[in-house]
């Protein structure tokens, strides 16, 4: 059993015969270790200049003129490089829509959350199909709308009812709803 | 390199021995593919088909770089400059049909490498290193592939880069802005592709090395053989050059001959129609199918159709990417020392259902989703995976291998009659030649 005495010899002589930590150890690592911390900062930049430049964040607005969109009908608008699907909902898409239990729901919303007060006929959602980003169809007359009389995704065979909500197939969520304001009775600003 | 009878090299001009002095170049050439590394004797025409893959590689390089002098990487002028080049570029067809084909003989060869060495066991001990820098290269060669399918900016470059890209949204939190990250905007459009140009363009580079390492790494064990017997002494060996030159050379030869007749008389065979068409952001087509030898894994892909504890997209991701790191892990799945399939039964038969899996996952990849198709594939995808994690190390465990020969040079001069009665097993006049 070493005393106390002893250790502190002990690491007294090792400190003399060059061994333990030393402040050379201390010189090697302090320069390697912060070129280290340099080198990755510099990756950064290299990582950074991938991401969406201004001019892309720039479209990041899109007006949309909805005052000749009928009753039943839909559009497709572009919005960051992205279709945007405006239906203009008939009662009956809005009763078959409200008439589905929320909770039965993959991804529960109700089609009052997924369009504003006052505006519950005009459903607007981002047109990519949340599995894969394929564009569903359903929005151009005479298109396949599914079995739920909303959007059928052709890729794999995702079905979307009244209210862009998903019922069948592989996509895990709904089709996403922009941010968007009526900035009239007649015109839609979305992003 | 290997062995201890491999001839050293000699410089027999003045001129080579001033320069080996110098730069042992012509040193490292003759010890890495001439007369100074020893091959086993008895390679069958399987072992080809990693020089075919080493030469399917240079063609894609060289035509790619000659297709770059002419493409344009816009959004707005990639299709056109595709068809300019086909049409009015001297010769630009067939440098553009060689490297599309290229791609696909590329992968064709590689397959068949990548069986030939499960087949053979060419993964495990002391080859570990050597399969999983291949897996490396194979990764990168589908990414590779990948981005130059989107360069023509037709209508499947385009939906496959949707799609693909799309793998990562399915990442719980970081999925969506990695994916943003990774396009550079929020769909494919002009960063994207300016980015696959540049990445397309320098990962055969990457290959190429990675290629170095995979081809130092086996040439430290040296080739693995048909018998999966260990090479013992000269006996068992043939120097490179002549005789592995001539016969890979040979057969290089008479291969680009086969694929000579699908670049001229069918050179569009292997691709999609769809991708004549330029890309239409607003228009998904009707059925997006990838390349061919990307279909099995678009098969375990879609095999997911319903949510367990994690979305069914999530699991389709992560199986697909499952389906090839699982092969890192083969040299320790699979725990029998016998390497060659030759000599075992069980394990043969095993992998020739692989094989047939394998295709009929193809198949089903390439199918419009079907309950029937959906169901086929959940099927195939389940065996594939059963395959390596269940039956592999249970075969391994319970297989009783054949006898193996005593030597490479034995099973080779002295044909199958004594290949079944190795050192020890009793049988007169066997280990004569071997001592």
């Amino acid at each position: 059993m070493a005393t106390e005495a002893e250790s502190a010899e002990g690491s007294r002589s090792l400190s003399e015969t060059g061994e333990g930590v030393r402040r050379r150890d201390f010189l090697y690592v302090a320069p390697v270790a912060f070129a280290g911390v340099g080198a990755v900062a510099a990756i950064a930049p290299l990582l950074w200049q991938m991401a969406p430049p201004a001019d892309v964040q720039a479209q990041a607005t899109t007006e949309i003129d909805i005052s000749k969109v009928q009753t039943g009908q839909r559009i497709k608008a572009l919005w960051r490089k992205q279709p945007i699907f405006v239906a203009h909902l008939t009662p009956k898409e809005i009763a078959d829509a409200n008439a589905v239990p929320v909770s039965s729901l993959r991804d529960p919303e109700s089609l009052g959350q997924r369009t504003q007060p006052g505006h519950t006929e005009w459903l607007i959602v981002i047109g990519v199909c949340t599995h894969l980003g394929c564009i569903p169809l359903g929005t151009a007359e005479g298109e396949n709308r599914g079995p739920y009389g909303g959007w059928a995704c052709p890729c794999h065979g995702s079905m979307y009812d009244t209210a862009a909500r998903i019922r069948q197939g592989p996509a895990p969520k709904n089709l996403t709803v922009p941010p968007y304001k009526f900035t009239s009775p007649t015109a839609v600003t979305i992003g | 390199m290997s062995f201890s009878w491999a001839k050293p090299y000699e410089p027999k001009h003045p001129m080579m021995r001033w320069l080996d002095d110098r730069l042992p170049l012509p040193r490292l050439v003759y010890g890495a593919i001439g007369g100074g590394y020893p091959v086993p004797r008895n390679l069958n025409y399987w072992w080809n088909f990693g020089v075919l893959a080493g030469l399917f590689l240079t063609i894609q390089i060289v035509t790619g770089i000659t297709l770059a002098m002419w493409y344009y990487a816009t959004t707005g002028g990639a299709f056109d400059s595709v068809e300019h080049i086909m049409r009015d570029v001297n010769g630009g067809w067939l440098i553009r049909y060689v490297h599309m084909n290229g791609a696909s003989f590329f992968f064709l060869v590689t397959y068949i490498h990548i069986f030939r060495g499960l087949y053979y066991g060419s993964y495990k001990a002391p080859r570990e290193l050597v399969w999983m820098l291949g897996l490396v290269i194979y990764l990168l060669m589908m990414a590779t592939a990948f981005m130059g399918y989107v360069l023509p900016w037709g209508q499947m470059s385009y939906w496959g880069a949707q799609v693909i890209t799309n793998f990562f949204s399915a990442i719980p939190v970081i999925g969506e802005p990695l994916r943003v990250w990774i396009l550079g905007g929020y769909a494919p459009d002009q960063a994207a592709l300016t980015r696959f140009f540049s990445l397309h363009y320098l990962l055969p580079f990457v290959i190429a090395g990675v290629v170095i390492l995979h081809i130092w790494a086996l040439h430290i064990p040296g080739s693995n053989n048909p018998t999966g017997v260990d090479v013992k002494d000269e006996r068992d060996t043939l120097p490179f050059h002549p005789f592995y030159t001539a016969k890979d050379g040979w057969f290089a030869a008479a291969f680009l001959l086969f694929f000579a007749i699908v670049v001229f008389f069918a050179p569009n065979w292997l691709g999609n129609p769809d991708n004549y068409i330029p890309a239409n952001n607003l228009s998904t087509p009707a059925e997006i199918v990838p390349e061919w030898y990307l279909l099995p894994f678009y098969a375990i892909l879609r095999s997911f159709t319903a949510d367990f504890i994690l979305p069914a997209k999530l699991w389709g991701v992560i199986a697909m990417f499952s389906s090839i790191l699982l092969l890192f892990f083969l040299p320790w799945l699979d725990k029998s020392p016998v390497r060659s399939g030759n000599y075992r039964p069980v394990f043969k038969r095993f992998f020739w259902i692989l094989v047939v899996d394998v295709l009929v996952l193809g198949w089903v990849g390439g199918q419009p989703v079907k309950p029937l198709t959906v169901a086929v594939g959940q099927i195939a995808a389940t065996y594939y995976f059963l395959h390596f994690l269940v039956i592999l190390p249970l075969v391994s465990k319970f297989e009783t291998p054949l006898p193996l020969p005593n030597s490479i040079s034995e099973s080779v001069l002295h044909g199958e009659e004594q290949e079944s009665a190795p050192a020890g097993s009793g049988r007169p006049g066997v280990t004569t030649v071997a001592g």
